[in-house]
């Protein structure tokens, strides 16, 4: 009687645990980082300027967030998904992040290797050459920043006050 | 017994650790279920109208309580902190009956004393100071020393709140208030200003829409314009928002001149923004500020010309307008808003620079002070060229002949204003580095020459030319 009492308890306890952690996750969207669909990546409102200039990016028809921002294994894929789903949770929750958010050094060497991965016959004939390239230092994204996503697009599109320097 | 006791205690202590694990678990999770729902809410854009505000509300507690995190921010303008060259510093100042402020900024002339020389005999060599925040417009003009020298109600145009002031001076026709408070001596203006800028001096009150309030802008601008090919230019029909984001800035953050007899406000933009346009605008009209006690030379003052340096460089080329550096978007909650506390971008290098340069910010301040501190070298230099150039004429008055004497005396009005307007251009050379240097460069020539003609020297090459029409001479043909 005893133990069949303290069964029920426990398994009580149990469900409860899961329904509440079960509506977080669902009212989250939490199984929306399982997919691919980069609208996932702008479920808090933090990475919106940066959808957005996928959306106007050169890169939009091409790749989508995860092609250039996790590793084309699956091993590796999953586990930045983690670990940057674990951190980029913590900051949020905590509130404690830049207003621009910058790449980690980590995730910059992830991208070059995507653009690597794609671009693979013009990068190898970069790395023959002997001022550019992965041995020398430069990123792709060091000149190529905006391919993928530029949140000053909309700078770009607005006519300029620089007529004045023509006026003389 | 002790064994069936040993039995009893071990469920008890695994169901008492089980609930005390599961509460921690549940209250986690619940705390964390709270926390995305917080989230989701700030991310909704809530806005209230809770008074309703016209063309007659100048108080800007009272756009606050529609708008109270851009209000806050706008408070914040009292905060005083320095950057390596900006000054706004927190100096004590005992009050006294004439001047009640507990602190003021740093004494320019204190720092530079050379200032003092190239301002003798006008009122900015008895009191010029570093800026403040915009909190302090009013107060700083009202109690500042060069009230000494009874300035004209204009000054006010740009220190004090002014829509309600100009309607209520000119019964409901703005452009006739303008003109009124020109008219007046600065202490009777002074008494209709109850405000320094405000909400109602950038924005409609209707749209939130940014506008222009200040006549002189509307007529500068409109001069500029005429200058470019567009004719009938009306900034607030034809400007687009990223255009209006520099221009409400321009309303005030430019140079200008009284235009007598009225002492009308004037933007000289007759002939560009470059500095060479604008003296030759003031000669056309034959501006003479003051005249210098040690030389006799006729001379104009330039006033922070931020509009004007900005234009000239790579940022105005590239589209970026004041309120992207100097009131960048922030983040208040799930909301963005633009950071209404307005000051050096030093202040906010994530939230401003690396909104486009994606480097470290340690990095982008040694950028931004690596050129600082070529341009306070250049200056420096600059300055002692134009102390020469005083020192010599004074000296050297008696002996010349009036056309050496002249043309000296030219030079000085000349590189006098030059070395004025890229110094009192607050961003140390930053808003256009290389037209800065070539400004300094120019000027410290213009000095030299104004020596070399006291001198009996012979007349300079391409002087006339390249020194009032720039482009003409030297410049290669489109």
């Amino acid at each position: 009687m005893r133990s069949g009492n303290l069964t029920s308890v426990l398994a009580i306890l149990l469900g409860t645990a899961l329904g509440i952690g079960g509506y977080a996750f669902t009212y989250a969207k939490g199984y929306s980082y399982l997919l691919n669909d980069p609208a996932a990546c702008a479920n808090c409102h933090v990475m919106r300027a940066q959808y957005d200039g996928w959306i106007k990016s050169s890169h939009h028809n091409a790749a989508a967030c995860n092609d250039c921002h996790t590793p084309h294994n699956l091993l590796g894929k999953y586990a930045v998904k983690a670990t940057n789903g674990f951190f980029h949770s913590f900051y949020f929750t905590s509130g404690r992040y830049p207003d621009n958010v910058q790449i980690t050094p980590f995730d910059r060497d992830v991208v070059e290797s995507a653009c690597r991965h794609c671009h693979q016959a013009i990068t190898e004939e970069i790395d023959a050459g002997n001022t550019h390239g992965r041995a020398k230092g430069i990123a792709c994204t060091r000149c190529h920043i905006s391919v993928g996503h530029s949140e000053a697009a909309a700078f770009l599109s607005t006519p300029t006050f620089g007529s004045n320097h023509d006026k003389r | 017994m002790t064994n069936g006791n040993v039995n009893q205690r071990r469920p008890r202590r695994f169901l008492l650790t089980t609930v005390v694990l599961a509460a921690i678990a549940v209250f986690a999770v619940t705390a964390l279920l709270i926390n995305i729902f917080e989230r989701k809410q700030e991310a909704r854009n809530p806005f209230y109208r809770v008074v309703e505000l016209n063309d007659t509300v100048s108080d800007p507690a009272v756009w606050g309580k529609d708008f109270p995190m851009q209000y806050d921010l706008y408070l914040r303008t009292v905060d005083q902190q320095r950057t390596k060259y900006g000054g706004s510093e927190a100096m004590p100042h005992s009050p006294t009956e004439a001047d009640p402020r507990s602190a003021v900024a740093r004494s320019k002339l204190e720092q530079d004393p050379r200032l003092k020389v190239m301002w003798a005999g006008y009122a900015f060599s008895k009191d010029y100071r570093e800026r403040r925040g915009h909190a302090y417009m009013l107060d700083d003009q009202t109690f500042t020393e060069r009230q000494q020298a009874n300035p004209p109600g204009a000054c006010l145009n740009c220190h004090a709140s002014m829509v309600t002031v100009y309607n209520q001076a000119g019964n409901g026709d703005m452009m006739k208030g303008f003109q009124a408070i020109n008219h007046m001596k600065y202490a009777e203006a002074r008494q209709f200003a109850k405000h320094p800028v405000a909400c109602i001096d950038c924005h409609d009150p209707q749209t939130m829409q940014l506008r222009v309030t200040r006549p002189a802008f509307m007529e500068g601008i409109k001069a500029l314009k005429a200058t470019q090919g567009v004719q009938n230019y009306d900034v607030n029909k034809m400007a687009t928002r990223q255009e209006m984001r520099s221009y409400v800035c321009a309303q005030c953050h430019v140079t200008y001149y009284f235009k007598p007899p009225e002492k009308t406000l004037t933007f000289p933009w007759t002939k560009g923004l470059q500095v060479e346009n604008i003296i030759a605008d003031e000669d056309e009209n034959k501006v003479k500020e003051w005249e210098h006690p040690d030389t006799g030379a006729p001379l104009i003052k330039a006033r922070h010309p931020e509009f004007e340096v900005w234009s000239m460089g790579v940022h105005a080329r590239s589209g970026v307008a004041c309120a992207d550096c100097h009131m960048p978007y922030t983040r208040m909650g799930g909301l963005k808003i633009s950071d209404h506390q307005v000051n050096s971008p030093l202040l906010k290098i994530n939230r401003s620079c690396q909104t486009c340069h994606h480097f470290p910010e340690e990095e982008l301040r040694e950028r931004v002070e690596e050129i600082q501190d070529r341009f306070f070298r250049l200056r420096n230099t600059a300055m002692d060229a134009l102390m020469d150039l005083i020192n010599d004429i004074k000296s050297n008055k008696e002996k010349a002949n009036p056309a050496q004497l002249a043309r000296a005396r030219d030079s000085q009005r000349r590189c006098g204003f030059m070395i004025d307007f890229i110094m009192s251009e607050n961003s140390m050379g930053f808003h256009a580095p290389q037209e800065a240097q070539r400004i300094l460069g120019d000027a410290i020539n213009q000095c030299r020459l104004g020596q070399l003609a006291l001198h009996g020297g012979p007349e300079p090459s391409h002087f006339a030319a390249s020194m009032a029409e720039p482009g003409k001479a030297d410049a290669p043909q489109k």
